[in-house]
């Protein structure tokens, strides 16, 4: 970790650009579901699911897995896209998102998916949990355990007093082998988080609660990747990495818009999105693609 | 006549009847299954000492977590050590937990399907002095209500004891229903007990009898005795103990609901929503039976002794024989 190589970058690059178009795809089959942060957070769903976690997606459960808990369910459909372009599931199986009787349900639920590791949605429960999985994994495997546990937040989730329960409870019992991603993407739905509900200076709150903690820019994949090996480094303390993103990145008229957080594109709005993804408009820098 | 073949205590209506807490029995109990069980761990919400969590964190220090004051938080981390393969015990007053944190039960444990117990003690009037913040009379209600959970509530320490082994055997979401009072010992180690499947305490050799009466938890000592002195002045009755109120015994209660055709339900919880809920809904459908409900009466508790407020709430002998009485005045035969 932390010597990502150019070449790799470059896979992970082209990688998320077929996942956004393939969240795109779903989101407007599916006319329901959460854009902006869909795409706000592909680069990290890429980057974990294709370098970071210790997983196989041929066998869900197995059981020296690394475990990745996305808290924010609202934004499964680029968890979705990028398990299904890890393997986990047929691409095709996409259009089915929100869809009577789908694998993928609106927000996810652990049954209905292998690969999904708990049912989530209902805001500030989810690293509750991760809490729980790492103490767990530290019963069986040690204190200095391999086995990591990634849990992914939204910043307008943090409202949730829950978690500062659960931002006490890992300080307490010192999870190193937990790491906390939150999606610092300044929206919610009601608008703008410092508007609805200040989070002011998240890094120095964690600070406070005796967490480690990195700030970076959620779109740049040398800085996660330097972050995580960072955190996965760290000794008797949990690890957050404050997710600097832009919600709807990749698509220049879903970008740093809250009305985007929880709609889904017409087709008419899908078909310029695709198009921009296709060119990339020159935001992601990428020779090998058209 | 008190059902011999379960062997109850047999001092069971002796004035200094040995007394001990529901609560110990959960303390002792899953200690015992912890032995036996590396996958068992206890958490709590500081609450150790009066959960009785503590003889397991004694024990297990390890195996032993307190979240502080954060019912929230104490339910989804243990949905979290379930998902990687413990069997937690969560344990806090019934107040908060179930109460508080009732949708962190719902949808982290019930709905994904984890194996976490829900201990909630000092529930019911018994709590008493306390006062009603702290009286828990709609935790059954609110459990009952979830797909997939089982609610047991024990009627004295050994019933508890059994309840908390059974349970930790079983890959069911449960909430296990707990008093602060030392109350009765009716059962023994002998007694059996079976989640889901009713006890039939006090019975009677006819083919009908005028009254059958079903109860849950820590009152089915006081329905016990009320039973024998109805059966000494020649009001024949029936008593069924309900420890599991979800998944309900249906042919228990229709049984019993054929033999007497007046039913009284007796529980230390709101009316709506409860015991006397389930037991109705269970004859509605099957065997339509006059029912006299015993419980609160859509009222808040208040500070005071437990017998105060059974009296105080009509949830004492003379309500429940008022009930027994007027249940019988409503048959049609």
């Amino acid at each position: 970790m932390g010597n990502i190589s150019d070449e790799k970058v470059k896979e992970l690059q082209l990688k998320a650009t077929e996942i956004r178009k393939s969240i795109i795809e779903s989101l407007t089959e599916a006319g329901s579901g959460h854009t902006a942060g869909s795409l706000g957070m592909t680069d990290i769903f890429t980057y974990l699911y294709f370098y970071a976690l210790k997983h196989d997606p041929k066998i869900p459960d197995w059981l020296d897995r690394d475990i990745f808990v996305l808290s924010n369910g609202h934004i499964c459909p680029g968890l979705y896209a990028t398990m299904a372009h890890a393997g986990y599931f047929p691409v095709s199986e996409l259009q089915t998102l929100r869809k009577l009787g789908s694998r993928l349900q609106g927000h996810p639920h652990r049954e209905y998916l292998p690969g999904i590791e708990t049912s989530s949605g209902p805001l500030g429960s989810g690293l509750s949990q991760a809490v729980g999985m790492a103490l767990g994994i530290r019963i069986d495997y040690g204190k200095t355990t391999n086995r990591f546990v990634y849990c992914m937040v939204g910043d307008g989730e943090l409202d949730e007093g829950q978690n500062w329960e659960a931002i006490m409870t890992a300080s307490k019992y010192r999870l190193q082998n937990l790491i906390l991603i939150v999606d610092r993407n300044n929206i919610q739905i009601d608008g703008y988080t410092e508007d609805v509900m200040p989070l002011n200076d998240l890094n120095e709150k964690f600070e406070s609660f005796n967490w480690h903690v990195q700030e970076i820019d959620a779109h740049n994949f040398e800085m996660i990747d330097d972050a995580v090996g960072h955190a996965k480094s760290v000794f008797d303390k949990p690890s957050v990495i404050i997710a600097n993103s832009i919600p709807g990145k990749g698509v220049e008229d879903f970008q740093r818009k809250p009305e985007w957080h929880g709609k889904s594109p017409t087709k008419d709005e899908a078909k310029n999105a695709l198009k921009e993804l296709r060119t990339l408009a020159g935001k992601i820098k990428c020779d090998q693609l058209d | 006549m008190i059902n011999k073949k379960i062997k109850l205590n047999p001092d069971l209506f002796e004035e200094n009847i040995d007394k001990k807490p529901t609560r110990d029995g959960f303390g002792d109990g899953v200690v015992e299954v912890g032995k036996e069980d590396e996958r068992i761990v206890v958490l709590t919400a500081d609450l150790s000492e009066s959960t009785r969590a503590n003889k397991f964190a004694e024990e297990f220090p390890n195996r032993f977590f307190n979240v502080g004051i954060a019912e929230q938080n104490l339910a989804s981390v243990a949905s979290g050590l379930a998902a990687v393969g413990k069997i937690p015990f969560a344990t806090s007053y019934a107040m908060f937990s179930p109460g508080r944190n009732w949708e962190q039960i719902r949808t982290t444990i019930c709905y994904n399907d984890q194996p976490v117990k829900i201990v909630g003690s000092h529930s019911g009037l018994t709590t008493g002095p306390d006062g009603g913040t702290h009286q828990a009379l709609e935790d059954i209600a609110i459990t009952r209500v979830l797909p997939r959970m089982i609610v047991i509530c024990p009627c004295d320490y050994e019933e508890a004891k059994k309840a908390t082994i059974a349970c930790a055997k079983t890959s069911d979401p449960t909430y296990l229903r707990l008093s602060r009072e030392k109350t009765p010992q009716i059962t023994t180690k002998d007694t059996p007990f079976e989640i889901g499947k009713a006890i039939k305490v006090f019975e009677s050799k006819e083919e009908s009898v005028d009254v059958g009466i079903i109860s849950t938890g820590i009152l089915l000592h006081k329905v016990l005795k009320i039973a024998n002195d109805l059966e000494q002045n020649g009001t024949s009755v029936e008593v069924l103990n309900i420890h599991t109120i979800k998944p309900i015994d249906e042919s228990a209660i229709i049984e019993l609901a054929k033999k007497s055709g007046a039913i009284v339900t007796v529980e230390e919880h709101q009316i709506v929503g409860g015991l006397g809920s389930a037991v109705a809904e269970v004859l509605a459908k099957n065997l339509p039976t006059p029912i006299e409900f015993v419980g609160v009466s859509d009222q808040y508790g208040q500070s005071g002794n437990a017998e105060e407020l059974f009296s105080q709430y009509k949830i004492d002998e003379s309500a429940i024989l008022e009930s027994v009485e007027k249940v019988i005045s409503r048959k049609t035969n």
